[in-house]
């Protein structure tokens, strides 16, 4: 470690990790509800299991930001954190505002929790990934921008380098799209129009600016090719983004009953969007082909390039599949959906915290890489998820495709039947899912096992 | 990416197309809430509606159904649930109070919510209003 206030990172890992096992967990819950439909009916009915899975990601998404940042602004700025006391204030209001607000969602019917909070007063909840009730998205508020000042005040005191300044770009925009999730007009078609703003413009907006920074600020340490190379991509990777998915959110407003132009806007723009993350995948190979050193942590190496591959799939070629207007017709709405879903989230979100925890981790503790048998047991972890994320991907879109097919397409079936007809592709994702848990405890293990070290030089270097 | 393409000029292009795009989304922005009356209806936004929107939040139907295809993927569309159930609020009424508490055997359940009359009834104006919305005609039949 250079310096010593990144290790308030390791806490938010921590959490980020703690928080990604419940929510998998969840999602079997909510697999099992698909085709044993009373399954923990009526103690855990499915829209509650959703919410938790939802929201569990968010939140572990975020915590994997914060900590990402904690551990990369000093770093780059050449400076001590602000104040870590802050930073370690901070990981605790939001964990217990995280965790009342899970037991919440579990304990009392949502009815009951929106009257406790006051949801009259200000109504927010109720819409999905914005279930919180409003009480909670005031704290995520005072997080945010108590997180944003001690980060802001770190780079302003310290060095400013491109990555620095995009990280926090990225990080102040996920905050200002969040306030829009107070707006709620009564009016249905608005209250869409808007809440998008906040669901499109964070993951193929803003976000993407957090995934271009913590992958280019990997690529530089673990290939130590020259920063200049690597700004000038990240720069063109955040350009492509931005032009694209700024307009392109239209895919979302073809049938909202908003103009029919945004059926052009939105399939014009949107189909270009997969560009910036086909750069990403070219950068990170390119980087890494051209590197000036071997870096010991390869676990970290392999989760850097499984981001930019499985970031291009998810939400450049699946994004693809559905985004122009004339296939969204039918697929809006379907297991289609929920396939791109899945890998996007995964394939950008989840996989570059992993990727920047697999990196930091080691370091935070002392060493500069995991011994290799820990390192292969996450190199387990990182197949056995990755893997099975492709077959759920894979069997989602298959279910979707039926569907489409028997309920709107082909035939005109209710939504029950063609449900049923189809439940052999749920079993299907549900073991994939089985398997993808499995993945997911041999990652945390190779975080817990004892190190083994074979060769000596790992230890020598210490971050 | 090379030569003259230098990293101040991909910044530029970052800059420069990040601000122009976000104008011309603030622009349609403004274009669309503009003419969005004509679509939305939303002379016909009756206190009883604005209630049943929130009934529909406060007990989460999103959690489980989507709404002109937007929210989760469990149970059927109800963005036209008013025009399969034969133009009758009565009927999406009769539906929603008529679920048993424990739910159904190896059927997707729908929880039973104890609405009261008043708040049945906002739910179902809602969901009619919601109906009557022109969403350049999806879903494409009526199953939604
Ligand atoms: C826990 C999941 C869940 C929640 C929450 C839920 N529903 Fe349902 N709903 C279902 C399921 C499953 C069905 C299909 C039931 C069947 O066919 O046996 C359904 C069916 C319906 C139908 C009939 C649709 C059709 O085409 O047959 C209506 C209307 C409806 N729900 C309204 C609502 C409203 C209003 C709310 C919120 C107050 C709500 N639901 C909340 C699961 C849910
Ligand atoms: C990492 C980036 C991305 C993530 C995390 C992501 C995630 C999601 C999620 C979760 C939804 C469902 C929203 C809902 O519940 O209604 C969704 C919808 C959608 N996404 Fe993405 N997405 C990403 C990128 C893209 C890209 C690049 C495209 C286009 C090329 C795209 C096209 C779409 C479309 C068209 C829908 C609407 C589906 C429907 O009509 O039901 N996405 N996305
Ligand atoms: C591994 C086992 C998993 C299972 C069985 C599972 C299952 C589910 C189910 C059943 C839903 C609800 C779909 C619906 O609305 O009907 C859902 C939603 C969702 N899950 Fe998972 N999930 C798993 C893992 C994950 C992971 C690892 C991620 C991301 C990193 C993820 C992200 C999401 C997202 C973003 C949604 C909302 C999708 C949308 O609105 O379109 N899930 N999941
Ligand atoms: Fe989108």
């Amino acid at each position: 470690m250079k310096y010593q206030s990144q290790a308030v990172a390791k806490p938010y890992f921590y959490a980020a990790i703690g928080l990604f096992v419940a929510q998998v967990l969840f999602g079997l819950i909510m697999g099992l509800q698909y085709v044993i439909g009373d399954f923990l009916f009526p103690e855990i009915p499915f829209n509650v299991a959703r919410m938790v899975h939802t929201n569990l990601l968010i939140v572990w998404l975020l915590f994997g930001f914060m900590g990402a940042s904690y551990f990369l602004v000093p770093e780059e700025s050449e400076t001590e954190l602000f104040s870590p006391l802050l930073g370690y204030v901070l990981f605790w209001v939001f964990l217990v505002a995280g965790a009342l607000t899970i037991v919440g969602y579990l304990a009392v019917p949502y009815a009951t929790l929106a009257e406790l909070t006051g949801n009259d007063l200000l109504p927010t909840m109720g819409r999905e990934f914005l279930e919180q009730p409003t009480i909670t998205k005031i704290g995520i508020v005072i997080v945010a921008l108590g997180f944003l000042f001690n980060i802001g005040m770190t780079v302003l005191k310290g060095r400013k380098t491109v990555i620095s300044v995009v990280l926090i770009t990225g990080l102040v925009g996920l905050a200002v799209f969040f306030l829009f999730s107070f707006y709620n007009p009564s009016n249905l078609a608005l209250d869409k129009y808007y809440w998008w703003w906040v669901v499109h413009l964070w993951v193929e907006g803003v976000w993407e600016l957090i995934l271009g920074a913590i992958l280019a600020f990997v690529l530089i340490k673990v290939t130590g090719v020259d920063r200049e190379v690597i700004e000038k991509w990240l720069y063109v990777i955040i350009a492509m983004a931005l032009i694209t998915g700024i307009i392109g959110t239209g895919h979302h407003y073809y049938w909202i009953g908003t103009p029919t132009y945004w059926q052009w806007w939105g399939s014009i723009f949107s189909a270009m969007e997969p560009l910036p993350f086909f750069a990403m995948t070219v950068f990170a190979f390119n980087m890494i082909n051209r590197r000036r050193r071997d870096h010991p942590n390869k676990v970290a190496v392999l989760w850097a390039q499984g981001t930019a591959v499985m970031s291009f799939l998810g939400a450049g070629v699946w994004g693809f599949l559905h985004t122009l207007a004339p296939v969204n017709y039918y697929t809006h709405g379907t297991q289609i959906t929920a396939a791109h879903g899945h890998m996007a989230f995964y394939g950008a979100y989840a996989m570059i915290v992993m990727t920047i925890i697999s990196y930091a981790m080691p370091i935070l503790r002392g060493r500069e890489a995991a011994s290799n048998r820990n390192q292969v047991v996450e190199m387990w972890g990182f197949w056995l998820m990755t893997v099975s994320m492709v077959f759920i991907t894979l069997f989602l879109t298959a279910a979707g495709v039926l569907q489409v097919w028997m309920q709107r397409y082909g035939g005109s079936e209710p939504f029950m039947v063609v449900q049923e007809k189809i439940a052999l592709f749920y079993w299907m994702r549900e073991l994939a899912g089985v398997i993808f848990l499995i993945g997911l405890i041999c990652y945390v293990a190779a975080y817990f096992l004892p190190e083994r070290d074979l060769d000596v030089d790992v230890v020598a270097e210490a971050g | 990416m090379s030569g003259a393409f230098t990293k101040s000029t991909a910044r530029n292009i970052y800059f420069g197309g990040s601000v122009f795009f976000f104008l011309l989304f603030v622009a349609l922005t403004f274009d669309t809430t503009r003419t969005m009356p004509e679509r939305d209806h939303r002379e016909n936004l009756s206190d009883k509606v604005v209630l049943g929107k929130s009934v529909w939040e406060e007990n989460n139907c999103v959690g489980c159904h989507t709404i002109l295809g937007e929210g989760a993927y469990f149970a059927p569309e109800l963005g036209n649930v008013y025009s399969r159930f034969g133009n009758s609020t009565e009927a999406i009424k009769a539906f929603i109070a008529s679920r048993p508490a424990e739910g159904i055997r190896g059927r997707r359940s729908m929880p039973q919510f104890n609405l009261s009359e008043e708040a049945l009834d906002a739910v179902a104006e809602f969901l009619k209003w919601t109906s009557e919305m022109d969403t350049a005609n999806w879903p494409p039949n009526i199953q939604g």
